[in-house]
């Protein structure tokens, strides 16, 4: 075995990428993988660093994972996966506030070669392709010479919630916590592409961080956006996030912003801005990233031949943060119920409750507007009259009056679940 | 003035004394350099796993395989070839029965 392992390992390192550039320092995987080699792999098979586990709430297995607070500028995470990193807000930190703390924010990656250092004033983010001028800006450029700009909004997976699908799909089996809420602070993508300049015939913008595949022929993580679109005025780029940088696993030093869209777009270690004259048939715009271009993006298991598109905007969805599966309350008396709730890409206008299974609803209070695209808290109060076995679920309506419906989205890759959200409970 | 304030609240740990004031209300980005967990651990199944311990680690942990729901054999092998003609995973062409098959011994469902 060690010496297949060899073959594989020289197989892989004769494939590695040139030096890179001073801003950054690749902790390389293949770097790694020549200096220790195999005798430096751990026999191990679960990670030494897991010290709790949790229970996500799915219908089959495996449900449990890690509670890992071992990685970088984080604190407790769900350990979906170590590298590249998959970690996993915690459910009960979205009960606490309508902003999700940096240190338990979620973070996924594609590629395993992320730089584990920045130099900020090397750094430079290149705005090129087609325009009059190419620019390579600092982040002392950006900061200093550019307006100012501050937005509340939500980042979420394509495939939050991917876990709960039925029939369960293959990828990163996320619960509800692929997703945060923060302050970006940052400036216009609009004021940066005017600086360079938009030739006529521009059709949409490249962007691209500093991550790499760790095999170089594979496909560069590379995401585009209509011209008109960021051009918008919305779409930003984020230098800071509740009030402090980046922590490098969300994209320090800079991170594209496209509020109400899906995190996909949401480039991180943004270095690269390429404006495109023609349509970006990349990899993970043309195949990756695609839903079926059906309501809710839904299809029946098996269906084929369906027209995929680009996933885009985000749907509307509402979550209980107070009360899980499994709560048991005493017949007759009132029980605060409490959560967030996300308009997806336009605000919320209204949260309901039902504590009969969807039969009745009831108005909940909204918190304090902190802006369209942001969390908003709800809150109200119930009472189960009769013991025994009881539904509570929780809907959200955007201020487009989309509503979350009542039966569950399902499509291959696992994407845009927002059904209603439903917890089971006990009186007696 | 509100906005210096919402600034200073913001960043604080910005307000260096040194600093003129007309830039007191920018904030500082420092270089920040982070170890990453190494994500070194193997697919557990001894003999069985050396296919897919020799193949697949390079790019991945297994932690992620190890956490996906039973799916049937031809999502298994829909997988390992996106991961080969997709991903360009260097995966031994005739290593993939075996990782195909370790696969839906330990994470099969008829």
């Amino acid at each position: 075995m060690r010496n297949d392992k060899e073959d594989a390992l020289s197989r892989l390192l004769r494939n590695l990428h040139p030096a890179r550039s001073a801003a950054t320092q690749h902790s390389s995987r293949r770097a790694v993988l020549r200096n220790i080699g195999i005798a430096g792999l751990s026999l191990a098979v679960s990670p030494a660093f897991a010290e709790e586990l949790v229970k996500l709430p799915f219908a089959s297995g495996p449900r449990e994972r890690p509670l890992t607070h071992d990685f970088p500028q984080k604190g407790d995470m769900i350990l979906q996966r170590v590298r590249p990193p998959l970690l996993e807000t915690p459910m009960e930190v979205f009960d606490r506030g309508v902003f999700t703390p940096n240190d338990q924010f979620y973070v996924r990656w594609h590629w395993a070669e992320i730089p584990n250092s920045v130099d900020v004033d090397a750094f430079r983010l290149a705005v090129r392709g087609h325009v009059d001028r190419t620019l390579s800006l600092s982040v002392s450029d950006i900061v200093r010479d550019l307006p100012r700009v501050e937005l509340a909004a939500v980042n979420q997976c394509s495939g939050n919630s991917r876990g709960f699908f039925a029939p369960r799909v293959p990828g990163a089996q996320w619960a509800h916590g692929a997703m945060g809420n923060a302050k970006w602070v940052g400036v216009r993508l609009k004021d940066v592409l005017d600086r360079a300049g938009v030739k006529a015939g521009a059709v949409q913008v490249r962007f691209k961080g500093l991550d790499e595949p760790v095999v170089p022929e594979a496909p560069t993580f590379r995401k585009s956006l209509a011209i008109d679109h960021a051009r918008d005025g919305e779409v930003m780029i984020a230098y800071a996030m509740n009030g402090e940088q980046l922590p490098l696993l969300n994209g320090f030093p800079l991170r594209l912003i496209v509020p109400g869209w899906y995190s996909t777009y949401w480039v991180k270690m943004l270095s690269d801005i390429e404006v495109l004259d023609k349509p970006d048939d990349n990899y993970w715009m043309a195949v990756a990233y695609t839903i079926p271009d059906t309501p809710h993006a839904s299809i029946t298991p098996g269906q084929s031949g369906v027209k995929m598109v680009p996933i885009n905007r985000m749907v509307p969805r509402s979550f209980f943060t107070n009360i899980t599966d499994g709560a048991s309350y005493t017949a007759g008396t009132r029980v605060p119920a409490r959560g967030i709730a996300f308009g997806g890409d336009s605000g919320v206008a209204k949260v309901e409750f039902s504590s009969d299974g969807g039969k009745s609803w009831q108005p909940a209070r909204l918190g304090d507007d902190l802006g369209k695209y942001g969390f908003r808290q709800w809150q109200t109060d119930f009472e189960l009259a009769d013991k025994g076995d009881h539904a509570l679920m929780v809907r959200c309506t955007n201020s487009s009056g989309e509503v979350q419906p009542d039966a569950p989205n399902w499509n291959g890759s696992g994407f845009m679940r927002n059904v209603i959200e439903t917890v089971q409970v006990r009186a007696f | 003035m509100l906005k210096r304030l919402a600034a200073i609240a913001c960043f604080g740990s910005a307000l260096l004394s040194s600093t003129p004031a007309w830039v007191q209300d920018l904030p500082t980005i420092k270089s920040t350099t982070v170890e990453l967990p190494a994500g070194d651990a193997l697919f557990p199944g001894g003999s069985s796993a050396n296919a897919i311990n020799n193949n697949c680690l390079a790019c991945h942990s297994p932690d992620m395989v190890l956490n996906q729901p039973p799916l049937p054999k031809a999502t298994w092998e829909a997988e390992v070839n996106k991961m080969i003609n997709a991903y360009k995973a260097p995966i031994d062409k005739a290593d993939v029965p075996a990782i195909v098959s370790y696969l839906v011994q330990t994470k099969g469902k008829d």
